[in-house]
């Protein structure tokens, strides 16, 4: 009965934007259908899977009279895939609205109705990718998610930017699937069938047990953006509408992750080294990931750069939780994967947060530059408040929910000290977590601190005004569950502590309210939050007292500070920018002083992803001119076409 | 009985005693300078006139202008209640504090950076920046004096494991751990007050602008709320290096409370000391002291492991 609820939301979510297709191109009544049926689907959708508990559904399939040729329809949920389901109802309902007033079909007769359709796809596929308990079934839907998604990217398809970065996802996109064919292809090899989760592969050699993990991390690590697979994600996620970008960030990056942790249990105990890379790469991605976003100009790009580095952790508490498997330390696994699962949610909330409101930035003063923006605070004091929360939240800082996802990281790679088998080596990761808290601090400072502080660098800055009620409920819903998850972790506790035990490949699992008392955190955020309030209270009342006319900041006695005169967002992480100049790799044109009385010179500086301007592109590039000579056989004719195609069916068949 | 006492002498210190460090801090470079110089209790008789002062307000600024020195007020002084001042628990005290004291002062960071920024001027936002440039150096030595704890105690609770540091045997590998910590731990206390040789507290001249200058355009109460968070900051952090350092015995309360405010006392003279005797070091050289740091409590966790 679950079941069906869940597949009839799904089905309603993939069918949201079809209604809108039979309205005239620019009548609102087709988008404010297809967002009707989104909220309504997810509504349904989360209630289903928030009373999980009480109506168990464990691994129900499904069998539709007509089987089709590869094997029965098969669908089931757990209670991980369960925890995995919630974000994506919550954002793409709250992105449906939010694209009322963002991507009005009004304004945007061309692509409006496309957006839409391509939204409820994705949307809908990822739930079947979740839901999926055969492999070809998920790679279906999981091929729906990543075509639409291409269409989603590309919604501007006009402008040339946008198609250059839709094509690099186009091919990573690729790249993934074809990981993921091969992976399946192997799991069906060892496993005998095309069930998933929990597959059967137990007792495998170790050479492809191997094989399986690297194709499954490198397939999906794609997705989940890890570096080096991240190549697609920065420009793909700026040139979106940001709706889009909040979907992409907050929800189908969760979708590598949640691909990443079933293929490290599909071996039960899982061998030591997969915890290592897991590890590596996630704080290598934590890293890099924030060092790049702290050099962006464009504030989209660092919103995208910060979600790799908050893959990143996840992917560390992940790496974690898998040592804690084969290590047989229970408050590792549930801490590691605790702290993983509760990020993963926790940056679906602010992230989406803070996409909507660079898109609330946007449609105020139309650029992405945030050196040309600063005043907003004045101008837009709904989207500061809320943008301010977000980045509050992102930087970890109590009482907010990223704080506590990242407490139980910390906490678990504490635990690692100590013990009977301790493993102190795993602790190194915990100063260069600190530094990247450090970091994303300071990034999200520049943020905020650029685009909403002083006064406007520019005309556009200066007429921007807040955007309308469609835009910022969904925010302020967003911001409140932030406050919410932050101030009373202990709401989530029972949800999680079953999805760990879903996922942990031993008959008893660790209890996370066990290991960690979350009511301290209550303890400590409700007087923080209290506090908070009373100051703003206070503010309220007592600074038009005390505000004297026209006195502007002290200018240290000199006559004439412009506004170009600011502190730029650039200059705040000068000294950072030049202390890791060989990992940000930019591209600077420095100017030439020629001559006792120099000409005028220029200075121009853009930072480009290092790894797809100088490793990927021209790899790539090379790996294309030789394949030039392939075009031969690329004639154009159809019948030519097919005829390969009879030619390879009928070798395959001599062959078997 | 003796736990709530113990909580509320914690909670007096705690509020009443961090411009008293000041007051030390600035009789000893006085004395370093051959001055008489201003009165021990200088710092409070500041902070009560500053109260009854009024407020001069740039145009330019937000809501984030005033609330900046109140959030800091309010999260340095729930991060005071998990550090021990004296030889009982602090009044917070959970497995996992240490991560959230950390994370209390980023929150005062966080407010104090945007407040510098929001004058929108360029003299507070290169205070701004720089703060939070040396934070992303201060921040890992920090934990790596954390690992080194954890590791010694057995327990990620600051409490528990600032209390039984004090036990570990003199001459023992764990005691020079906890020497090379210590180091690391003064290191990073002198950077997140602002101290010489990392910043000037006496002034907001361009050369040295990192605190001061962030706080350039508050005035009366503001101004006070700022002056005495960063004292009470001082404070704390003053006490956590006690700890580390100490041999204090929770059996003998009384002595004990006697022994860490003789050791206050004494970290004040120690900073005023430092501040007299050294320069300040050029502002590219501040990440190295403070990768200094990090290295210091790295090979005392190395030496641990």
């Amino acid at each position: 009965m679950n079941m069906l609820m869940l597949i009839i939301v799904a089905l309603g979510m993939i069918c949201s934007g079809v209604p809108g297709l039979f309205f005239h191109r620019r009548s609102a009544a087709g988008q404010r259908l297809g967002a009707a049926i989104n909220v309504a689907a997810a509504a349904v959708g989360m209630a289903v899977v928030l009373f999980h508990d009480i109506l168990p559904m464990a691994a129900e399939v499904w069998h539709p009279a007509g089987a089709l040729p590869m094997g029965k329809v098969a669908l089931s949920l757990d209670d991980l895939g369960a925890w995995f389901l919630l974000p994506i109802f919550l954002i793409s309902a709250l992105g449906s609205i939010y694209g009322l007033g963002y991507w009005p079909q009004r304004k945007h007769p061309a692509d409006g109705r496309k957006l839409r359709l391509c939204w409820g796809l994705m949307s809908g596929a990822m739930v079947l990718v979740v839901l999926a308990a055969n492999s070809i079934w998920f790679l279906m839907a999981w091929e729906i998610m990543a075509l639409s998604g291409y269409f989603l990217l590309t919604t501007e398809d006009g402008k040339p930017e946008v198609r250059q970065s839709g094509w690099v996802y186009f091919i990573a996109t690729h790249l993934a699937t074809l990981c993921l064919i091969a992976f399946f292809v192997l799991l069906r090899v060892y496993s005998g069938s095309f069930r998933l989760w929990p597959t059967e592969v137990a007792g495998l050699p170790a050479g492809p047990l191997a094989a399986l993990f690297l194709l499954g991390l490198i397939g999906f690590g794609f997705k989940a953006g890890l570096v080096p697979l991240h190549v697609w994600l920065p420009a793909g996620h700026a040139n979106a509408p940001s709706h889009v970008s909040s979907l992409f960030s907050g929800v189908m990056l969760n979708m590598g992750i949640y691909g990443i942790m079933r293929v490290v249990v599909i071996a039960g105990r899982p061998p030591i080294w997969w915890g290592v890379v897991l590890i590596s790469a996630g704080v290598l991605s934590a890293f890099l990931g924030i060092t790049w976003a702290l050099a962006q100009r464009d504030f989209k790009r660092l919103l995208a750069y910060s979600s790799i580095e908050n893959i990143g952790i996840i992917t560390t508490g992940l790496g974690l939780a898998v040592l804690g498997l084969s290590m047989n330390h229970p408050i590792w696994v549930a801490l590691g994967l605790g702290g993983a699962l509760l990020h993963m949610l926790n940056h679906s909330l602010f992230k989406p947060l803070l996409f909507m409101g660079a898109g609330g930035i946007m449609h105020g003063a139309n650029t992405r530059d945030m050196e040309s923006l600063g005043g907003l605070a004045a101008r837009m004091p709904a989207v500061f408040r809320l943008m301010l929360l977000g980045s509050a939240a992102i930087a970890a800082l109590p009482p907010l929910n990223g704080f506590v996802s990242e407490l139980l990281i910390y906490l678990g790679l504490f635990y690692t000290l100590h013990g009977s088998t301790a493993a102190p080596w795993i602790a190194w990761v915990i100063p260069v977590l600190a530094m990247v808290g450090a970091m994303a601090l300071m990034t999200f400072v520049k943020l905020t601190a650029t685009c909403f502080a002083g006064q406007p660098r520019t005309a556009a800055a200066a007429g921007a005004h807040d955007p309308d009620a469609a835009m910022l409920g969904p925010m302020m819903l967003l911001a409140a569950a932030c406050v919410l998850v932050g101030a009373f972790p202990v709401l989530l506790t029972g949800l999680l502590d079953h999805a760990i035990a879903a996922w942990v490949p031993w008959p008893q699992s660790p209890s996370l309210a066990g290991i960690f008392n979350f009511w301290w955190i209550t303890a400590v955020a409700v007087p923080l939050l209290i506090g908070t309030a009373g100051i703003a209270w206070w503010i309220h009342h007592w600074r038009r007292g005390v505000r004297e006319k026209g006195v502007g900041t002290w200018d240290c006695g000199y006559a004439a500070p412009g506004r170009r005169m600011q502190y730029s967002g650039s200059s705040l992480m000068q000294t950072m920018a030049w202390m890791f100049r060989r990992i940000l790799w930019r591209r600077e044109k420095l100017p030439e002083v020629r001559g006792i009385f120099p000409p005028a010179a220029d200075y121009a500086c853009n930072t480009p992803d290092p790894l797809l301007d100088r490793v990927a592109e021209p790899v790539l590039k090379k790996i294309g001119n030789i394949l030039e000579s392939a075009r031969i056989l690329q004639s154009g004719a159809a019948q030519l076409y097919m005829l390969y195609i009879l030619l390879i069916v009928l070798i395959l068949l001599l062959i078997k | 009985m003796k736990t709530l006492i113990a909580i509320s002498l914690q909670v007096v210190l705690l509020a009443l005693l961090p411009p008293l460090l000041l007051g030390i801090i600035n009789k000893t470079k006085a004395w370093f300078a051959g001055r008489r110089g201003p009165p021990l209790l200088q710092v409070y008789y500041d902070l009560l006139r500053l109260m009854k002062k009024n407020v001069v307000i740039s145009s330019t600024t937000t809501w984030v202008f005033l609330a900046a020195p109140l959030v800091s007020v309010i999260s340095v002084l729930l991060a005071g209640l998990m550090v021990p001042l004296g030889p009982m628990a602090a009044p917070i005290h959970f497995t996992g504090d240490l991560i959230m004291f950390a994370y209390l002062l980023a929150l005062g960071r966080f407010f104090t950076t945007l407040a510098a920024l929001d004058t929108g001027s360029s003299f507070e936002g290169m205070g701004a920046a720089r703060e939070v440039t040396f934070a992303c150096f201060s921040e890992p030595a920090l934990f790596l004096v954390l690992l080194v704890l954890v590791k010694l105690s057995g327990t990620p609770s600051l409490s528990a494991m600032l209390l039984s540091a004090s036990h570990v045997r003199i001459g023992s590998t764990a005691s020079a751990a906890l020497v090379l910590a210590a180091v690391s731990l003064f290191v990073v206390l002198l950077a997140e007050t602002s101290r010489i040789p990392v910043d000037d507290p006496n002034t907001h001249l361009e050369l040295t602008m990192i605190h001061e200058v962030m706080v350039l355009d508050n005035s009366g109460p503001l101004l006070g709320a700022q002056i005495y968070a960063s004292s009470m900051k001082l404070l704390i952090l003053a006490a956590f290096l006690l700890h580390v350092v100490l041999p204090l015995n929770p059996a003998l309360v009384g002595r004990d409370w006697g022994i860490m405010l003789a050791g206050l006392v004494a970290v004040a003279v120690i900073i005023g000391a430092v501040e007299s005797l050294m320069a300040r070091l050029q502002l590219r050289f501040v990440p190295t002291l403070l990768v200094a740091a990090c290295l210091f409590s790295g090979f005392g966790f190395l030496l641990i492991l």
